[in-house]
């Protein structure tokens, strides 16, 4: 495992931004290669999926609700890549957090603005803990991190299933709890909108109407100073070095007096409050419960490919985050628009993953290119 | 009672049966030094075709190699990336796992006008039972023994991996790569042959073990069908310590927890399913933290192949 981790460090910490993009591009030919074969006309596809993003203030609004939950589990995944960490498990680390927002949200009474921050807290810190128990397995019983936290997510979805279905927590006749409090949300004049000031100020905005017709929340500015705070921590910061030195190398950190298995441990578990800050931030701004899960949602698996994409970067994720979210908002729309399944969009995205799998190939084709420009 | 714990078995063995494929895949790939991470996206697409296959045809078989086609189909992919192109095999896996139910719905929605649940294989046309109507009808022997073909086919292919895996020079071979590809390629082993060969197996079995879900469990495909087995079977194969029959042992035990679960469904026992759903992955940790030192993979597994690297 450890020279395949090397060598993708390498790919990823030389920032190529030039493999991204390559890989970009060839994500969205095959993409366009396979609706053709489909029958569909790519052009009129992407067309579709790009006003489906941009055309409206509305739509772009969506495209940066979509985009939030995925900028913080990529920014999990790659803080825990920095310090050599495959955290697998940010989908039942975003499960907790969720699960633990909604409880605090719901069952704990404080005035507003403080009960946001309590529910925050809580729900970051049971994620730390979360993400630090498959820290803590390799650190002391050499259990490989991929395997435990996929373990992990597992009993993640199954306890908060329990939970959730527990008298007093789900709501009746429903699939999902109670609602949390209006004091523990974090939306954007959410009240005011409907009050009759409101929709008069509204009216003279029309493109501030139109994006308050989603909802619109804080999440996206949380997401984006917790990609400031990665960035800090690990690049200003003696913990951050420490972190970054056992990923380079976990034998000459040690060597040099960094606690590796202590350091293992921290980084699992600020990964987990990362991805617990997104399941939190996703019920106070957007779903405002959780629901019984038949399945995993995905959003920690798309976290690994923000991540990839983002070349596990802090403001990296930032920008694949948005990538992302666009392709999931605008994606769909091509179904409504010209029947042509919605599904070419985990079909980009697997290629776009794949190729930034093999620098190496595109590396080859980048040489062709050029051998044939001096030409 | 004697029917109780029949019924239990039986469940736990068709339960048991996809996840064995998809482990078996998982060990001959990783004993040939190939972590594949994307069993999950194979058997997902292997279930789609499977189905399709069934549903067109009528015929299981056919569906069944379908299956074993699609899945080795993404194995080729993983296999360019992570043998010729040395890409990290974990990351290649993960797109796999985006591609594999891409490609599955993006499929069923083409066949099945805009559905991406594929239409009910009738009930002649799935898979058959060869020892049906042996045992009197509910009696013991039929609730355990009874089972759709590719139960047993599962558990032959535990037979033959063994046997290729420990007692032929393929065998042989393929560990050699997966432990020591310097010593194998100054052996004249063919590294790059062997593991494309380990990869695409792995690949046609975890298709296979998709179609043994869609074809026989059930009679149709949908998103959720396979959720997280191919995850499971790769914890079953390193529970299993990268053995065929220690990874068949530990897809049983998964299995039977997935069978207490039916079982308990259908009592007025109070357990939740949810706790009883928990169980096997909590063991599998316990298991983990417990057998550390005594669980070790092939060396070589995960680590790309340089010809000429010293």
């Amino acid at each position: 495992m450890k020279s395949k981790k090397n060598s993708l460090k390498e790919m990823l910490l030389s920032g190529n931004l030039m493999i991204t993009v390559v890989s970009i591009l060839l994500g969205i030919i095959v993409g366009a290669i396979v609706l053709k074969i489909a029958g569909y006309s790519p052009i009129e596809a992407y067309t579709v999926m790009l006003k489906g993003i941009f055309g409206k203030p509305k739509y772009m609004a969506y495209t940066i609700i979509y985009a939030t939950p995925l900028i913080m589990t990529g920014l999990s995944v790659a803080f825990a890549f920095k310090t050599g960490l495959f955290n697998i498990g940010a989908e039942g680390q975003f499960i907790i957090g969720a699960l633990v927002a909604t409880v605090v949200g719901y069952f704990v009474k404080l005035p507003i603005g403080l009960h946001a921050i309590v529910v925050f807290v809580a729900a970051i810190t049971a994620a730390g803990l979360w993400g630090g128990i498959a820290g803590y397995l390799k650190a002391k019983f050499g259990v490989h991190e991929v395997i435990a936290t996929i373990m992990l997510n597992w009993i993640a979805l199954y306890l908060s299933n329990y939970v959730i279905m527990l008298e007093g927590f789900k709501r009746p006749n429903s699939e999902a709890s109670y609602k949390i409090w209006d004091t523990a949300t974090i939306g954007i004049l959410e009240k005011w909108r409907y009050t009759d000031p409101g929709r008069m100020w509204f009216k003279a905005h029309p493109v501030l109407q139109s994006i308050f017709k989603t909802p619109v929340n804080l999440g996206i500015i949380c997401a984006i100073l917790l990609a400031v705070v990665v960035w800090f921590i690990l690049n200003k910061t003696t913990l951050g070095y420490e972190l970054r030195a056992v990923g380079s190398n976990k034998h000459a950190a040690e060597y040099g007096g960094i606690n590796v298995n202590k350091s293992m441990i921290i980084s699992m578990t600020i990964a987990g409050a990362l991805a617990g800050a997104a399941g939190a931030l996703q019920v106070m701004g957007v779903s405002k419960q959780v629901a019984i899960l038949a399945a995993m949602e995905g959003y920690g698996f798309d976290g690994i490919a923000v991540s990839l994409i983002g070349s596990n970067g802090a403001f990296g994720c930032v920008f694949a985050g948005i990538l992302f979210g666009a392709l999931k908002y605008g994606g769909p729309k091509i179904q409504s628009a010209m029947g042509a399944p919605s599904e070419v969009v985990s079909i980009v995205m697997g290629t776009i993953v794949f190729f930034i799998a093999m620098p190496k190939f595109i590396k080859m084709i980048l040489t062709v290119g050029k051998r044939k420009e001096v030409k | 009672m004697i029917d109780n714990i029949g019924f239990i078995l039986g469940t736990t063995l068709m339960y048991a049966t996809p996840l064995i494929f998809a482990a078996l895949g998982g060990v001959i790939s990783e004993n040939s030094g190939v972590v594949n991470i994307g069993l999950e996206g194979m058997m997902t697409l292997g279930a789609l075709m499977g189905a399709t296959v069934g549903y067109f045809t009528g015929n299981p078989w056919l569906g069944l190699m379908c299956a074993g086609l699609a899945g080795g189909f993404l194995a080729v992919l993983h296999a360019i990336a992570s043998v010729t192109f040395e890409a990290d095999q974990v990351v290649s896996g993960i797109a796999i796992n985006f591609l594999g139910p891409g490609i599955a719905l993006f499929l069923s929605r083409i066949f099945f006008e805009g559905a991406t649940m594929t239409k009910s294989i009738d009930l002649d046309s799935k898979m058959p039972r060869p020892l049906d109507g042996i045992f009197a009808q509910n009696s013991f022997f039929d609730l355990v023994l009874n089972q759709y073909a590719t139960v047993y086919i599962a558990f032959i292919l535990v037979f033959i991996i063994w046997y290729m895996l420990y007692k032929t020079k393929l065998g042989l071979r393929i560990r050699a790569v997966g432990e020591h590809p310097k010593a194998a390629d100054t052996l004249g082993i063919n590294i790059y042959k062997i593991r494309y060969l380990s990869v695409i197996l792995s690949g046609i079995f975890a298709g296979f073990g998709g179609a043994s879900m869609s074809l026989a469990v059930v009679s149709n495909f949908r998103p959720t069908l396979i959720s997280g087995q191919g995850f499971i079977a790769l914890a079953a194969m390193i529970f299993g310590k990268w053995k065929p029959q220690g990874a068949m042992w530990a897809c049983l035990l998964f299995g039977a927890a997935q069978g207490l679960v039916v079982f308990l469904g259908g009592t007025a026992v109070e357990i939740s399913s949810q706790i009883l759903a928990m169980l096997p992955y909590i063991i599998t940790l316990v298991i983990l933290v417990g057998f550390v030192g005594k669980s070790a993979g092939p060396a070589a597994s995960g680590v790309p192949y340089e010809k000429g690297e010293r």
